[in-house]
Parts: C-alpha cells; structure tokens; sequence
C-alpha cells in the first residue's frame, strides 16, 4: 500500500511541475522577452549553471555510492585464480574512475564555462593533428596493457593441464535444478548421454562403460581446499549457467555438449564464514531480515529463518519460469572432511541395485497422481518425470 | 541508378506537383514522400516506446517489492498474469522479453533510424525523395505490420515469447520448456522475420539514395556527419540483418519441421526429444554476429544527430570532421568482428574469446576519439543551449560512463564473474539505451520545425531533459553495484537467496527513480503532441544551421524545393568562419573571392 502511495505521489509531483512551467511560459508571454522558443541568453546561462550543478551531482552521487553501496560487491575471491581477477578489476576500476572523473568534468566545465552570449564569438577551431594524435595513441597504449594482461590471465584460467593433478566432477543441470556427479576412485567420469537415462540413473550415465561403475551422485557439491577441481558440465534441456561467484566462476551448460571449468578453493565454508567483512555482511543481512520478520509476524506471516553464510552456485542463463530458484549448495570441505563425506556416498552402481530390489515395494506404492492444480511449471516437470520414473520402475 | 534516372525523377517530381492533388490516404496513410514516413516512424516509435517503458515500470515494480499486489498490474495483465494483483513469474519474464525486443527493434532501429534516415538523407543530400519513394512506403508498412504481429503476441493464450530477447534455444524451441515457446515465440518470429524484411528495404533505399542523389558540389566529404552515420549504418544493416534472418529461418525449421540445426540431445518433460547433432551455440554465434553490430546500428544515427546538433549549437566546426568519419568507419568495421564477447563463456573454445577480446577492446580506440573530438567542439564554443543541445552533451556523458564499463565486459577474464549479471544491464542500458534514446530526442527537439513547421516548447523540454538525466542516472548508476554482488539478471524475485536480501533497498531505490523517470516522459508526450497543433509557428532556420534542409519551405512540398535544388559549395560546420561577419554560412553559399578552405 505505501508503494500505492508513493506512485501517486509522484504522479502528483509531476502534475504539480507541469502547472508550474505552465505558469512560467504564460509570465513570458506578457514580458518583452521573445517566444521563439529557441534559447535566449539568460536561458543560456541558466542552463550553463545547471550543466555545473550536474556535475557535482554526478561526483556526488558517485562519491556517496562508493561509500554507501561499495560494501555490497563480492568481496576477497574464494578461489587462487580469483585473485588474479580481482586484480584485473581493481586496475581497471582505477583507470575506469580517473577517465570518467576527467572526461565528465571537462565536458561539464565546457558547456558551464562557455554558455552562450550574443556578444561571443565561438572560435573557429576544426582539427589538430596533434590533439587527434594524443587521444588515439594513449588509449591505443593503456588497452594494450589491458589486454595482455588480460589475456594472461584468461588463458591461465580457462586453459586445464592434462596432466595436472585435479578431481573430476560433473556438474549436471536440468530445469530447475543441479546434480553433481563424481568420479569416484579412478578419477574418470563414465560416458554418459541423456537417451540412457532410465529409472534411479537420472543423469543418464552409460553404465556398460567401466569407468561409470564407481561413479557417485549427489545434489550438494562438497569440494576440499587447495586442489584443483575440475569441472564438467551438462545440461539436459536448455542452456542453463553454472555461477559460483565467490569464486568467480562461470560457465554455461549445454544439451549436446560438455564444457569446462577448473578452479582452486582457497577458502573452506567456515573460514570464509569467518573473514571480517564476511561476519559483518551476515549480520547486516540478518538485521534486515529482522526487521522483515517483525514485519511479517504483524501481518501474520512467518518470520524468517536468520542467515548464514554458504557457497552457492547459481543459474545465470534464463532456463524457464523457476530459473530465480535453481541454486545448489556448495560446500568447501578440508581436504580430510571431503575424503570422509565422500567416502559415505554410495556409487551410482550400489544406487541402482538398491532400486532394483525395492522394485517389489515400489510397484505397492501407487504411482503418484497427477496433481491437475498444479500452478507451477515446475511442479508439473517434477510431477511428470515422478510418473515416468515410477513407470519405468514398476516395468 | 543512372544519371539519365536522376534527371526524368526531377521531372517527373515537377509534373506531379502540377498535375496530381494528394487524396488524404495517399498524403497521411500509404504516402510516397519521405517527410511524412519519417513521421509514421516516428509517431509508431513514440507508441512502442510508450509500451516498452511502462512493461520496465511494471517489471520493476515486482523487482523492489517482490510479489506484493498492485491493482495496476490486475488492471493490464489480466487474472490469468497477475490473479489478486500479484504479477506471475511467467508473465515477468515475458515482460523482460518484450520490453527488449521492443526497445532494440522497434524503438531504436526503426523508431530512431527510420524517422532520421528517412527525414534527413534527402534533405540534407539535395535530393528531391528517397530513390525509391515506392519501396520506402513498404518499408515503413511492413515495419507496422511487424509492430502489430509484435503486439498481437501479448493477447494469445499461454503469454508472449519469453525466453528472454536473445531467444536462445533450446529454451525458445521448446514449448514444453517455457509456455512462452508456443504462439508466442511463432508470433515473435514472424514478426522479426518481417521487420528485417522493412529494415534491409530501407537501407537498401539509404544507401542507393546516398550514393546516387547528391546535389552538385555535395561531395562524400562534404556530407553532414548525420548522413555518413546512416550511410554507414545502413551498410552494417544489409550486412547482419540478414545473418538473424537466417538464424530465425533455421530456428522455425527446428521449432515447426523437426530438424536438428540447434537442438541436441533434449531430455524434457519426461522423455527423450529425436533432436540430434545440432548445437545451440551455432544460434548464439549467428545471433550475435546481428545482435552486436545492432547496437552500433542503434548507436550510431544517434551519434551523428548529436555532432551534428553540437557543431550548430555551438556555433563551432565539429572537430576533426574527418577522425569522425574515420572513426565511424572503423567502429564499423571492427562492430562485425566482436560479437564473440556475448560468448566468452558459451562453451566456445577459449581461444577464440582471447581473439573477440582483442577485438573488443581495440572498439574503445574509435570511441575514445569520438567522445574527446564532441568534448574538444565545446571549448570555447559559444553554446546555445537549446533543448536539443542538452540532450547531445547527455548522450555525450551517458556514453562515456557506460562506455568505460565496456572495458570490463569486453574483457573475458572480467566478463566471467559480470557476465549476465545486473552489471552488464547498467552497462548496455547507458551506453546504447539511454545515449541512444537522448540521440533521438535531441533530434526530435532539434527537427520537430523541420518536421511539423512548429516549435516545441523549450521550458517543458528543460525539465524534461534534466529530470531524465537525474533519473536515468539514479537507476542504472546503483545498478552496477547489485551486478558486482553477483545478482543474475532476469530473476523474477531474488527472495530466494538470503544472500541478496542487503540489495533489496537498492532495487527499491532504482524502482523509485525508474518511476519518476518514466513519468517524467510525459512532459515529453504533452509537449509533443499539443505542439503539432498549437506550437509556435517555426521559421524557416530556427537554429541558424548551415545544413541544405532549412533551406526549403517550411511548409512541406512534394520534391523539397521548389525551384532547383541548391549546389553546394561548402563542407557543412562553416561556423564562425573568421573570413565571414555571420556566424554561420550554409552549404549553399558560393566560396567568396579567394576564400580559402580552413579545414582538413
């Protein structure tokens, strides 16, 4: 409701300063001042000092954004090569801001320092081959600076040794949700291809391939810190993005393709949890989530569970009405928790033994009926896929 | 077309104004003259430009208070969209999608182009009509018909195209994946395929016009900077449009006939879809290979609306006329090569993202000596500042500040973690979307007398102006922060992630200065519209300009002029030529006794 108001009151706002001009053109109309509507000299100056007061609000609001919102961006990166980024960003932030401040200023300045007067006389001044010279060869010498650096920096991100040590994990997408798959003892992923996907096998690996025997599923990734894990994605429907922003991670997934991505943790979950600026994001977020709560229980809601801190991994390619839900967790272990929580995983192989002999209780339990009310596109996907399953399971 | 062609159109121009009274549908409706196209353009740019903005306010809207209930949206979405008033996340995306879709195509290209093509080439070229002024007149009714089909799409059943306006597919193949994907992905092709159709008529038509119809004396380098940005942009356009023709071709052969160009592998809704073999990535790289150069089809009519507007309000040469040219030339060039940055992290090889990143980068070159030569035309200029003039330094500015983040979009290793976040959003709506949109209005306010014989009102164009500008600031300046906290753009709400609960106040304030922003534009819409009717009466050469369009009647005649057409004997920024007493002399005037030529 407040919303409501607000918008009516802007609305109003502006009728308001449509009378008001209203006015100031029918006080012209008596004045000696022209009405061609092409500007005078004191519109000239007015504006001219206008063209000032915008650019102190540009640095103003610039200043105060810095200031009130630079706390918001992502802050030390989670993972080796993400320090390499940062870097990048931090340099380019620092020409970004002394280029802007510069240019902004001397345009502003300009158009302040020569408004327009009946008595001036502009200066005739076409070209300089110096000038032009100036500004094409310095822009020419800082971006090559940036892009080799920046090259340098992509090819050590993108491009994987083969024979270096990493661990293999699949990460699987599919509307709206992720799967992780891992490698198991011998480090290699089994083939795999969506026509295969039958029953408990939801991610369609090609169980004939030996390499797929120890293969494990789960739908939390966990990964240890300080080894390099190396990614492989899929999608089973449409184009979808595996996000990890903290570590500055990203890769789209495919049907029909793998694509890649290799990174270092640096940090575990908790001691990330533990980095000052991270402690201080949390609690802000939980202050406002407060605030929120006492503002549900009025309404009689809910109020909301307080906040901690975990890795996620988000989708960033739009894939459909629940793409703003499709995240999975994302767990930096030690490299000792990781052995040990992974080791309680059990294989896709003992996985799909387990389905096998609960195939007699399965075909007791009703498929499950179609929901018709069901809202959601989602829950329709989930519920289809449900009755598939069943189906091929009761076969 | 020959010279022979030329001379018996001139003729033929002159019977015609003896012999022939326009009937009302042949002057307002299916007209031949190239004024009252550009004003179809124009006014059917106005309306969908109403259309986008107010689909951004609503969106918006559910971005600060997510999920809340507002009876406007009940009232334009319907029960099905938003049932109670709350909007419904199918109907959000759908909204995103169009208001894109609109915004890029309808507004900018043909709203932009068309109205400022059409209206200025003959005009300032010497040229009594458009080559042909037949195909133009099916340019302009092919566009509407696209603009129809574009709307009609908003009323079938299960909602809009609404995979986003890049319409990847699978995603835009696949009717099982988004209800968007049905009627109203078929519409949203339809229309594209026959919008292209409008656009390469029209840029055929600019660039025959350019090359074929100068007046005598007007030599390439003695063009109004106005018409070397359309003569280059419609070259960009016959280029790339055809190139998403296709892409849409191959995308309706997968969708309606079951081939495999984009589709691979699908496993959805509970089975396996036969496509095979076919890469969704192929759609991106012919996508792009439109979709980047497009942004400078956008950006550069508005480029040279605003030299041109600068040089006469300054009463000041543009500077370096011919690093301007050059410029716009090598942004041409260089816009075919980059649209692998779209790409970086597509899954293409990443060698070929070292290659669009050089490429990209190498844009900033051009783009930095068009913004310091606008700058250096305002030192010690003697600046008029009329409407048309504020909005040309706004652009000025607009494209400087988004312009700079480029550097780091363009840059793969930066693009990883920015990529499709709300960075890129406050990126590409400064650096095309609003500089583009001051492009056009500082040429609305700038024209409007050539346009419609009257003035607009200059106070309500102030405060348009500055009220704009304050907003447009205020919305997508805080907008990079949310980009670098990481939030995914076209994410119906972001209550799901706690994460993000801190940028919630940010998102209330970006709604809050979008509203006020888009409710400023009608001042705009009054001071438009009333001035058609009850404006000042305009003179003939309101800004005192050089450029030939001012020097025909006010009032509108078919061929332009009514006796010869001028010659032309100047290049067009002769202002305070110091071998002159007026601070301005126009093309047409002779060069005096040993006058020399003060410029390259």
């Amino acid at each position: 409701m407040t919303s409501l108001l607000v918008i009516i009151v802007l609305v109003l706002l502006a009728v308001a300063l449509w009378q008001l001009t209203r006015i100031f053109d029918l006080t012209q109309v008596g004045s000696s001042s022209d009405d061609s509507q092409v500007a005078s000299d004191n519109d000239n100056n007015i504006q001219g000092y206008v063209m000032f007061g915008f650019l102190a609000f540009i640095y103003i609001f610039t200043i105060y954004g810095l200031l009130k919102w630079g706390h918001l961006a992502l802050h030390t990166p989670a993972s080796e090569h993400g320090l390499l980024v940062d870097n990048l960003m931090n340099i380019t932030w620092v020409l970004i801001f002394i280029v802007q401040f510069i240019t902004q200023g001397l345009l502003y300045w300009f158009s302040f320092k020569n408004r327009g007067h009946k008595d001036r006389k502009a200066l005739f001044f076409a070209d300089s081959s110096k000038l032009e010279a100036i500004w094409s060869i310095i822009p020419s010498i800082v971006l090559a600076c940036l892009i080799l650096y920046g090259l340098y920096a992509w090819n050590n991100i993108m491009f994987v040794d083969k024979d270096e040590d990493v661990i293999e994990i699949e990460l699987y997408a599919q509307q709206f949700k992720w799967t992780a798959r891992y490698a198991g003892k011998d480090n290699v992923l089994g083939k795999a291809n969506v026509r295969l996907i039958e029953g408990v096998n939801t991610l369609g690996v090609d169980m004939s391939d030996p390499n797929a025997q120890d293969d494990i599923v789960v739908s939390e990734l966990h990964i240890p810190k300080g080894k390099k894990i190396h990614f492989k994605m899929r999608s089973q429907d449409v184009l979808h993005s595996a996000y990890m922003p903290h570590f500055r991670a990203q890769m789209n997934c495919v049907p029909g393709m793998v694509t890649e991505f290799a990174f270092i943790p640096t940090y575990t979950t908790a001691e990330y949890r533990e980095l000052p600026f991270m402690i201080e994001k949390v609690a802000n977020i939980n202050k406002l989530r407060a605030e929120k709560s006492v503002e549900l229980l009025a309404k009689g809601g809910t109020a909301l569970d307080p906040y901690t801190f975990d890795y996620l991994l988000l989708c960033n390619k739009i894939c459909g009405a629940s793409h703003y839900n499709m995240q999975m967790k994302v767990v930096v272990d030690s490299p000792e928790d990781y052995k040990k929580w992974l080791s309680e995983k059990t294989t896709l192989t003992q996985d799909i033994k387990a389905a096998a002999a609960a195939e007699k209780p399965a075909e007791a339990v009703k498929a499950p009926t179609t929901d018709s009310t069901a809202k959601d596109t989602v829950k329709a996907v989930i519920d289809t896929v449900k009755a598939v399953v069943a189906k091929v399971a009761m076969k | 077309m020959s010279a022979e062609a030329h001379d018996h159109g001139h003729e033929h121009d002159h019977e015609h104004e003896h012999h022939h009274k326009d009937t009302f549908i042949t002057k307002y409706i299916f007209s031949i003259d190239h004024k009252m196209i550009a004003k179809q353009y124009l006014i059917t740019g106005i309306i969908m430009g109403i259309i986008g903005i107010v689909m951004s306010l609503l969106f918006r809207m559910q971005l600060a208070w997510p999920e809340e209930s507002f009876k406007i949206f009940n009232v334009l979405l319907g029960d099905k969209f938003a049932p109670d008033g709350v909007m419904a996340n199918d109907i959000y995306l759908a909204l995103v999608t169009i208001h894109g879709t609109i915004m890029v195509f309808f507004v900018l290209t043909a709203g932009l182009s068309g109205t400022f093509s059409n209206l200025l080439i003959p005009l300032q070229i010497g040229a009594r009509d458009m080559a042909s002024g037949f195909m133009n007149m099916i340019s302009y009714w092919l566009f509407f018909l696209s603009a129809v089909i574009m709307l009609s799409s908003l009323f079938v059943e299960a909602g809009p195209a609404s995979a986003g306006w890049t319409i990847y597919p699978p995603l835009s193949a696949l009717p099982q994946a988004i209800p968007g994907s049905g009627t109203g992905m078929t519409l949203w092709l339809v229309s594209m395929a026959i919008f292209i159709a409008s656009s390469l008529m029209g840029s055929l038509n600019y660039i025959v016009t350019v090359i074929n119809l100068r007046t005598k004396g007007m030599s390439m380098t003695r063009l109004p900077l106005t018409i070397w940005t359309f003569f280059v942009t419609a070259i960009i356009g016959v280029i790339s449009f055809p190139v998403l023709l296709s892409a849409a071709l191959l995308l309706i052969f997968d969708r309606s006939f079951g081939t495999s160009f984009f589709l691979s592998d699908i496993y959805i809704a509970g089975e396996v879809l036969h496509y095979q073999g076919g890469s969704p990535v192929l759609f991106e790289h012919l996508f792009w290979f439109l979709g980047h150069p497009e942004v400078y089809i956008v950006i550069l009519p508005a480029m040279g609306l605003v030299s041109e507007i600068m040089a006469t309000n300054s009463r000041k040469p543009i500077f370096g006329y011919r690093a301007m040219i050059m410029s716009v030339l090598a942004i041409a060039f260089l816009s075919t090569i980059v649209w692998g940055h779209h790409m970086f992290i597509s899954g293409m090889n990443p060698f070929l993202g070292s290659v669009f990143t050089f490429t990209t980068l190498l844009i900033a070159i051009p783009s930095a000596v068009k913004a310091f030569n606008w700058i250096t035309t305002l030192w010690k200029g003697n600046l008029q500042f009329n409407p048309a003039m504020l909005f040309s330094i706004g652009m000025v500015s607009t494209f400087i500040t988004g312009g700079l983040t480029g550097i780091i979009l363009g840059d793969s290793t930066l693009d990883i973690n920015v990529h499709d976040t709300y960075f890129v959003i406050a990126h590409f709506h400064l650096v095309m979307g609003i500089s583009a949109l001051y492009g056009m209005f500082a040429g609305i306010y700038h024209w409007f007398p050539k346009m419609y014989g009257r003035m607009l009102n200059k106070n309500l164009g102030y405060i348009h102006f500055w009220v704009t500008a304050v907003c447009a600031y205020g919305v997508f300046f805080p907008m990079h922060f949310i980009g670098l906290a990481g939030l995914p753009r076209r994410y119906y709400t972001n209550t799901n992630f706690p994460l993000f609960d801190d940028l919630q106040n940010v998102n209330v304030l970006i709604t809050t200065f979008a509203l006020v922003g888009g409710a400023f534009q009608l001042v705009f819409l009054y001071n438009f519209f009333s001035s058609i009717f009850y404006g000042k009466k305009a003179v003939q050469n309101p800004w005192k300009s050089t450029t030939l369009e001012w020097t025909t009647p006010v009032e509108h005649i078919h061929g332009n002029w009514p006796g010869e057409i001028p010659h032309v004997y100047r290049w067009p920024y002769d202002y305070s030529n110091p071998n002159h007493d007026v601070d301005f002399v126009p093309q047409n005037v002779p060069m005096k006794e040993g006058e020399e030529v003060l410029h390259h």
